[in-house]
């Protein structure tokens, strides 16, 4: 049984709809890599599979039960099992590091503070930013935001965690620096990891399978081998990074 | 597109003769239609809007009625009226005090007119006890706080740190709302009866420094004006100001729309809705306690009447 299961989502904002019909079963373990251009919808899967989204029509199953239909309180429990790394990281502003990091075991488990400190360091050492406990986000450069939320996402050792656009808006070492922390935590956690992206060295770097959306459906879906042979020319365009006639049109 | 050619052809003669009259008409209803479909969809989203804050008022008491009262959520509270009620002393130090001082100078002509000057103090105290106080100290916690709360949520929300929170398994009402909420709660009467201290004293400074009243006579006759009714008064509606400020600022944060653009407006819509809602409950307050008043006592006049 796959561990995330969607079938048949469409979604819709206003008059864009952004997915059409959509369906992908994700096994545990794997760690799977969806691509696409701007727009495409691969964040608004990412939030299907969490429950920060309603499909408009179809089903989410998360470990055999259906989430997409759960009232806001029952997903919550669903939501433990996850990890999420957003986009630009949504560190809280008003409170330090360690307190960022340490949120969800204060919140949702009756761990000693003693407990949560050391959970905090270990994390951050995982990340590899020792000792920053006591700084303030704003303090941060882009990649140690990022890897800062990563420690966060990974406080609770999610059994699934999600990445949205994990090397956005950093240089080419800082994003490899977290591909391969993925990578890692990966091994380390043995977690299953959902990635978005549309940064091609990272998709092949992290990904197991990769799946290409194009106008709300997937239009590709294997190993990282099968992408880079695919002769579709969507496909082709989109890993060389190729503007076509219609995209310099603004089609 | 083709009922504004139809307007006026360039060569009418070539236009089958039968759509010239009709087509200012169809341009006519066309209109109509269209303005009686955006006040549909208006009225459609309005009530949608209205609907929603209800149910997100709710969620606030449904927190705070399901195991909200556990020391670890209300440590969460005292950072927050520190800054509702703290940072708000000197704006409501600053308005209570000259209002009660503009007050003064604004009647007391008109008192002594009718050799009434003594009891200026009446008038003032139980005018800002009842009415000023409340409102003034409310509109500007509405200003000050509900522009912040609303901002503060705001860019939480367009930064997803709302999403984070959420997929945390922390519910934001519980961890951001309730705090907030209450810290308006409690906090609104408490600041109301300072301002409505600063407004008696601000009166009294320039009736009895300025305009020459006996300080005697003054006080004497603002205590009998100013009974615990208008007291109550005063402090019970002022908790329905803070729970209007409190929540439609978090209410408006929640929902405000993407970007720098959407968190502005936010702030701006946040005292706009307070604002109203604390005149129009105003109003109603002031009805319901006249009448309630009239019922119990009958009718005081100040005048000893």
């Amino acid at each position: 049984m796959s561990l995330i299961e969607l079938r048949n989502v469409s979604k819709a904002f206003g008059r864009l709809q952004v997915l059409r019909d959509l369906s992908l079963s994700i096994e545990r373990g794997q760690s799977i890599v969806v691509i696409g251009a701007s727009g495409s919808g691969k964040s608004v899967l990412l939030k299907h599979i969490v429950g920060l989204l309603k499909p408009d029509k179809g089903e989410v199953y998360f470990d055999g039960a259906r989430i997409d239909s759960l009232p806001e309180r029952s997903l919550q429990s669903v939501r433990r099992r996850f990890g999420f790394l957003f986009q630009m990281g949504a560190l809280f502003d008003s409170i330090t590091v360690a307190e960022n990091i340490g949120f969800p075991l204060v919140e949702l488990t009756a761990k000693h503070p003693e407990e949560i400190r050391s959970i905090v360091a270990a994390k951050l050492r995982m990340v590899g930013l020792p000792g920053i406990e006591g700084k303030m986000p704003a303090e941060l450069s882009g990649g140690q935001r990022k890897r800062v939320a990563l420690a966060r996402a990974i406080a609770m050792n999610p059994e699934v965690i999600l990445y949205d656009e994990p090397t956005t808006g950093l240089d080419p070492i800082r994003a490899d620096v977290i591909n391969q922390l993925i990578v890692k935590l990966k091994v380390e956690l043995d977690a299953t990891s959902v990635t978005v992206t549309h940064d091609m060295h990272s998709a092949f770097k992290i990904g197991d399978r990769i799946v290409m959306l194009h106008e709300g459906r997937p239009i590709i879906d294997g190993p990282p081998d099968v992408i880079r042979a695919s002769a579709d020319p969507v496909v082709k365009r989109f890993i060389s990074g190729e503007a076509g006639a219609a995209d310099i049109a603004g089609d | 597109m083709a009922c504004a050619l139809r307007i006026r052809p360039p060569n009418a003669a070539a236009f089958p003769s039968r759509l010239l009259p009709a087509a200012p008409a169809r341009i006519m209803a066309f209109m109509v239609m269209g303005s009686i479909e955006k006040i549909g969809l208006d009225t459609k989203h309005l009530l949608a809007a209205f609907g929603d804050f209800w149910r997100f008022f709710g969620r606030i008491f449904l927190w705070m009625g399901s195991g909200w009262m556990k020391w670890r959520n209300i440590r969460t509270i005292f950072p927050q009226m520190y800054e509702i009620g703290v940072r708000s002393v000197p704006v409501v130090s600053v308005t209570g005090a000259f209002i009660g001082m503009v007050m003064a100078v604004e009647m007391y002509a008109q008192f002594k007119a009718v050799g009434q000057a003594e009891r200026l103090g009446t008038v003032i105290d139980v005018s800002v006890c009842k009415q000023i106080g409340p409102i003034l100290t409310a509109v500007m916690l509405a200003g000050r706080i509900g522009g912040a709360l609303a901002a503060e949520l705001g860019t939480m929300n367009v930064t997803e740190q709302l999403d984070a929170l959420r997929v945390m398994g922390a519910d934001p009402v519980r961890v951001l709302v309730v705090p907030r909420f209450l810290a308006c709660v409690l906090l609104t009467p408490i600041l109301t009866i300072y301002s409505d201290i600063l407004g008696i004293l601000g009166g009294w400074f320039i009736a009895v420094n300025s305009l020459g009243i006996p300080n005697q006579p003054y006080w004497h006759f603002a205590q009998l004006g100013v009974g615990r009714w208008a007291i109550m008064e005063g402090v019970i509606k002022s908790i329905f100001f803070g729970a209007s400020i409190g929540a439609v600022s978090c209410y408006k944060g929640f929902t405000c729309g993407s970007g720098a653009s959407g968190v502005g407006r936010a702030c701006t819509d946040s005292f706009v809705a307070t604002f109203i809602s604390i005149i129009i409950m105003n109003f109603f307050f002031a009805q319901l306690g006249h009448d309630w008043y009239q019922t119990i006592y009958g009718f005081r006049g100040i005048f000893g009447g």
